[in-house]
C-alpha cells in the first residue's frame, strides 16, 4: 500500500468526462477509439470577422433556445457533470459529503461581454459604456459578483459535493488539469486526506477568448473542414483548435479504497513538473523543462523510461509544440520511443481541462488495452520520427502511461498512470 | 517527516512604500496614503513609485507585462534578494495567488458605448470586428493570470515548479499553506509564495462594486465605515519559505518561523459561519496567550462582524491591529502582506503573531508566526 518512496499509493476509483464527443465516459471514449472528430463550426456566437470559425463545443441541454451560458457558468456545469459521474462510480461518501478536498483546474473568469453590454444598455446619456456608468448599473448585483469571482465556481462545487476544507482553484495554463491531479495526489501522499476530488474544466469558447488566442497566432485557421483542422504531429499542422469540456477523477489512497471495497480503476504512480524560464509562449529550444518534467514524473513513479508503454501526448498541433514534444520524446526515450498519440486530434485543445481529460483517457487506455489514434495523419512530418498511432486505434499491452501537459508561461506537468494492482 | 519552516525573505510593496521598515506604521494604525480623485467615488491606496529596473532589468520584459504582473514580479524579486537566494532559484518552488490582469479599459468603454446602441443581431458581429482589430496581441499574455508566475520564472529564473492558485484571499493563504506543507514533508528546500493586487483598476472596481461592499466617499477609519466598508489597497508580497535545516546549512538568517497555517471555507449560513470556521482553525494552531493579532479585516460588513465575533471568543490574545486601516484591502496580496507584518511584529518582540484572513465573500485563514 506504499510506493517506492514510502508514500501511500494513490488509486483512481471514479472517472467522469464531458467532451465535444459526448457526455460521460462511455460516449467520449467510444468516440475517441472510433477516431471521430468533435470539432465543428462555431454556432454559439456570430463568427463574422474571425480568422478562426471552428472549435470543439459542448452544447449543454439547458442552453437550448436561450442565450449561451457565460464561461464561469459553463465551467461549473461541465465540472459538476463530470464530478457527478466520477463520484457515483466511486460510490464514495454520502450525498453531498465527499470525504476530502476539491482541486479545481479552471480558466480565469471575468465579467463577459453579454453582461458588460447589458450593464451598458442600462446607462444613459453620453457616459453610457464608461466604467463609472457600468459600475453604477452593476452595484449590488451580488449574482454577477459571485459568478465572476475566481473562487466562485470552486465554492459552489465544494458546496454541491460537500468536499472538505477550502476548495483550491488553480491555473497553470494548458497544464492546469494535470496540476489539479498532482495537488490531489500530493494531499493523499502527505496524509492530509484519504480522498480528493480533482477536476479540470474549460468553457472558454467565446468571442474574446477565441480572438485572444487567434491574435497569438496559436489557432488553426483551417476552417473549411472542421474535422480535419486538428492535425497534431502532421506535416501541415497550423495550430490548435480551441475546445472545452471537463474531467473529474476521484483519487483515494489505495489502502482506503481497498478498505471500503471500492473498485480500483487504476493508479496515479507519479507526477513531475519543471518550469521553463525561456519565453512566455515558447519552450527553451534545448527542451530542458519539458524533458525535466517527463523524467521527473517517471522517476517519481519509481520507473525507468523503458517501462513506459505509451505516451498520451500534449500534442496540440501547433508547429512549435509538436516539434518540442518530439525532442523531449527522443531525449527521454532515445531510439526506442513508445507509441504516442494526441487526443487533441479529435477533441481539440480543452486548455484547462486537457490534463485531466487526457489523464482520464490514459486510464481508459490501460483498462481496455487499446491505444486511441492521432487522426488527420495524412502526411507524416519527417522531423517527427515517432509512432503516433496514425488514424486508427489499435490494441497494445499497456501497463504504464505517461501523460504530458505543457503550458504557456513555461508550466510543464507530466503524470504517470498505471494499471490497478 | 515534518520540518520547521522559516521565512527567510520578504518582498513587500504597499502604498506606504517598499520593505518592512516603510510598512511598520501599518502595525500601529498609521496614516494611509490615498488616491481619492481618480476612481471617485471610490478611494484607493495607490502604488508607490517603483524602481522597476532594479528587479526587472530588461525593458522588453517590463513591456511584456501590465502593471499587476510587473508589481508581482517586482515584489518576488525583492523577496529573493532579501533571502540572498539568487543562486537557489533553479530549485525554488513557486506558488502564486493570482487574480485577473488588466483589461484594455479604453477599448472596453469604446466598444460598450458603441454596441449598447445596436440591436443584438448587429452587436455580435461588431464585437468580433472591434475586438479583432482593437486588442493588442500582446495584451493576452500581459494580463493572463498564470503569467505572473511565468514572468517570475522568466525574469528571476525560478523554475523548481510553478503553480497558480485562483480564489481571491483564500488563494493566497492556500498558496502559502501548500508551499509550506511541501517543504515540511521534504519536497524541496525553498519556495516562493505570494500575490499582488493593483487597487486603481476600473475593471476590478466593477467586480467589487457588484458585491455592494465598496466604501464610497472620503476615506474613513474602519470603525466609522458602514456595511459597505471595503477600500481597495495596492500591495504585493512574496515570501521566501525555507526549511530550517536548509537555511541553517547555508547560513541564512531566518526572519520568523511559520508555526502553523490553516484554511477553511464556511458556507456562511446558519451554524456554518465564518466565525465558527475560524474558531475551528484556531484549535489547530499552537496559539498561546498574548499572541499579537495581525488582522486582515477587509472592511466588508458581514466578514467584519464574523471576525469580531471570532476575536471576542479567542481567549487571552494580545493587541489587535487591523492593517487594512492603513493599507486598504489587497485581496490576493492581503494574507501574505499580513504574514510579512507578523514577521515584523515578532521581530519587534511579540511572543507570537496570529494572522487572520476573512475573505470578502468566502474563505477563512489563520497563520501563526513565531520568532526564530
Amino acid at each position: 500500500m506504499r510506493d517506492h518512496l514510502g508514500r501511500p499509493i494513490v488509486a483512481v476509483t471514479g472517472i467522469g468526462l464531458v467532451t465535444p464527443l459526448g457526455f460521460g465516459v462511455a460516449e467520449s471514449w467510444a468516440g475517441l477509439l472510433a477516431g471521430r472528430s468533435g470539432i465543428s463550426r462555431i454556432t454559439r456566437f456570430p463568427t463574422e470577422h474571425l480568422r478562426t470559425t471552428i472549435a470543439g463545443q459542448v452544447v449543454l441541454p439547458e442552453e437550448a433556445g436561450r442565450e449561451p451560458l457565460s464561461s464561469p457558468e459553463r465551467v461549473e456545469r461541465m465540472a459538476a457533470l463530470a464530478a457527478e459521474e466520477a463520484v457515483a462510480e466511486a460510490g464514495i461518501g454520502a450525498r453531498a459529503n465527499f470525504p476530502g478536498p476539491l482541486f479545481l483546474g479552471m480558466p480565469p473568469v471575468e465579467v463577459e461581454w453579454p453582461s458588460r453590454l447589458a450593464l451598458a444598455r442600462q446607462g444613459n446619456g453620453g457616459e453610457a459604456g464608461s466604467y463609472p456608468a457600468l459600475i453604477a448599473a452593476a452595484t449590488g448585483q451580488q449574482a454577477l459578483f459571485e459568478s465572476c469571482l475566481f473562487g466562485g465556481v470552486g465554492e459552489r462545487l465544494a458546496e454541491r459535493f460537500g468536499t472538505r476544507g477550502a476548495p483550491i482553484s488553480l491555473t497553470t495554463a494548458c497544464a492546469t488539469g494535470a496540476s489539479s491531479i498532482q495537488l490531489g495526489v500530493e494531499a493523499i501522499q502527505r496524509g492530509e486526506a484519504e480522498a480528493a476530488l480533482c477536476i479540470g474544466a474549460e468553457g472558454s469558447v467565446q468571442p474574446e477568448a477565441l480572438i485572444r488566442f487567434s491574435l497569438l497566432s496559436a489557432l488553426s485557421a483551417r476552417n473549411e473542414d472542421p474535422t480535419k483542422a486538428s492535425r497534431p504531429f502532421e506535416k501541415s499542422r497550423d495550430g490548435f483548435v480551441m475546445s472545452e469540456g471537463a474531467a473529474a477523477l476521484v483519487l483515494e489512497s489505495l489502502e482506503s479504497a481497498r478498505a471500503r471495497g471500492a473498485t480500483v480503476l487504476g493508479l496515479v504512480l507519479g507526477a513531475g513538473e519543471k518550469a521553463d524560464s525561456f519565453h512566455r509562449t515558447r519552450s527553451n529550444p534545448d527542451g530542458g523543462a519539458i524533458i525535466g518534467a517527463m523524467r521527473a514524473a517517471i522517476a517519481d513513479a519509481g520507473l525507468e523510461p523503458g517501462q513506459i508503454d505509451y505516451v498520451n501526448a500534449h500534442g496540440t498541433g501547433t508547429p512549435e509544440n509538436d516539434k518540442m514534444e518530439t525532442l523531449g520524446m527522443r531525449a527521454v526515450f532515445g531510439e526506442a520511443s513508445p507509441p504516442i498519440s494526441s487526443n487533441k486530434s479529435m477533441i481539440g485543445h480543452t486548455l484547462s481541462a486537457a490534463g485531466a481529460i487526457e489523464a482520464a483517457f490514459s486510464l481508459l487506455t490501460i483498462r481496455d488495452q487499446r491505444l486511441p489514434p492521432t487522426i488527420n495523419h495524412e502526411v507524416p512530418d519527417p522531423a517527427i520520427p515517432l509512432d503516433v498511432v496514425p488514424n486508427v486505434a489499435r490494441d497494445a499491452k499497456v501497463t504504464q502511461v505517461l501523460s504530458n501537459s505543457f503550458g504557456f508561461g513555461g508550466q510543464n506537468v507530466c503524470l504517470v498512470l498505471g494499471a490497478a494492482p | 517527516m515534518s520540518q520547521p519552516v522559516w521565512i527567510t525573505g520578504i518582498g513587500l510593496v504597499t502604498s506606504l512604500g517598499e520593505g518592512l521598515e516603510a510598512n511598520r506604521p501599518a502595525l500601529s494604525g498609521g496614516a494611509p496614503v490615498l488616491e481619492e480623485a481618480t476612481f471617485a467615488p471610490f478611494p484607493v491606496h495607490p502604488l508607490p513609485p517603483l524602481n522597476l529596473d532594479s528587479q526587472i532589468p530588461k525593458k522588453g520584459d517590463q513591456r511584456q507585462m501590465e502593471p499587476w504582473q510587473r508589481l508581482g514580479t517586482y515584489a518576488a524579486g525583492l523577496a529573493i534578494e532579501s533571502a540572498a537566494a539568487r543562486d537557489l532559484v533553479s530549485d525554488m518552488h513557486l506558488v502564486v495567488a493570482a487574480g485577473g490582469g488588466e483589461r484594455d479599459i479604453g477599448l472596453d468603454e469604446a466598444i460598450s458605448a458603441e454596441l449598447a446602441r445596436l440591436p443584438p443581431e448587429e452587436a455580435g458581429p461588431k464585437l468580433n470586428e472591434r475586438l479583432a482589430g482593437g486588442l493588442r496581441p500582446t495584451l493576452f499574455l500581459a494580463q493572463l493570470s498564470n503569467l505572473l508566475a511565468g514572468n517570475i520564472s522568466i525574469v528571476h529564473g525560478v523554475t523548481g515548479s510553478s503553480r497558480t492558485f485562483m480564489g481571491e484571499e483564500s488563494a493566497a493563504a492556500d498558496a502559502v499553506r501548500i508551499a509550506a506543507a511541501r517543504l515540511a514533508e521534504g519536497r524541496g528546500d525553498i519556495a516562493l509564495a505570494g500575490g499582488a493586487y493593483v487597487a486603481g483598476r476600473w475593471d476590478m472596481l466593477l467586480l467589487y462594486a457588484a458585491s455592494g461592499t465598496l466604501h464610497r466617499g472620503p476615506w474613513a477609519r474602519l470603525a466609522e465605515r458602514g456595511e459597505a466598508g471595503l477600500v481597495m489597497g495596492s500591495a504585493a508580497c512574496f515570501l521566501v519559505l525555507e526549511t530550517e535545516s536548509h537555511a541553517r546549512a547555508r547560513g541564512a538568517a531566518g526572519l520568523a518561523k511559520l508555526a502553523g497555517i490553516a484554511t477553511g471555507a464556511a458556507r456562511r449560513r446558519g451554524t456554518d459561519s465564518a466565525a465558527a470556521s475560524a474558531t475551528a482553525l484556531a484549535a489547530r494552531l499552537p496559539i498561546r496567550p498574548g499572541a499579537a493579532v495581525i488582522s486582515g479585516m477587509s472592511g466588508a460588513g458581514a466578514a467584519r462582524a464574523a471576525e469580531e465575533e471570532f476575536l471576542a471568543s479567542l481567549p487571552g490574545h494580545g493587541p489587535v491591529v487591523r492593517t487594512a486601516e492603513t493599507l486598504g484591502h489587497s485581496v490576493e496580496a492581503a494574507f501574505p502582506t499580513n504574514l510579512a507584518l507578523a514577521a515584523a511584529s515578532v521581530q519587534a518582540g511579540a511572543p507570537q503573531a496570529l494572522v487572520t484572513g476573512f475573505g470578502v465573500w468566502r474563505g477563512e485563514a489563520l497563520a501563526l508566526m513565531e520568532p526564530i
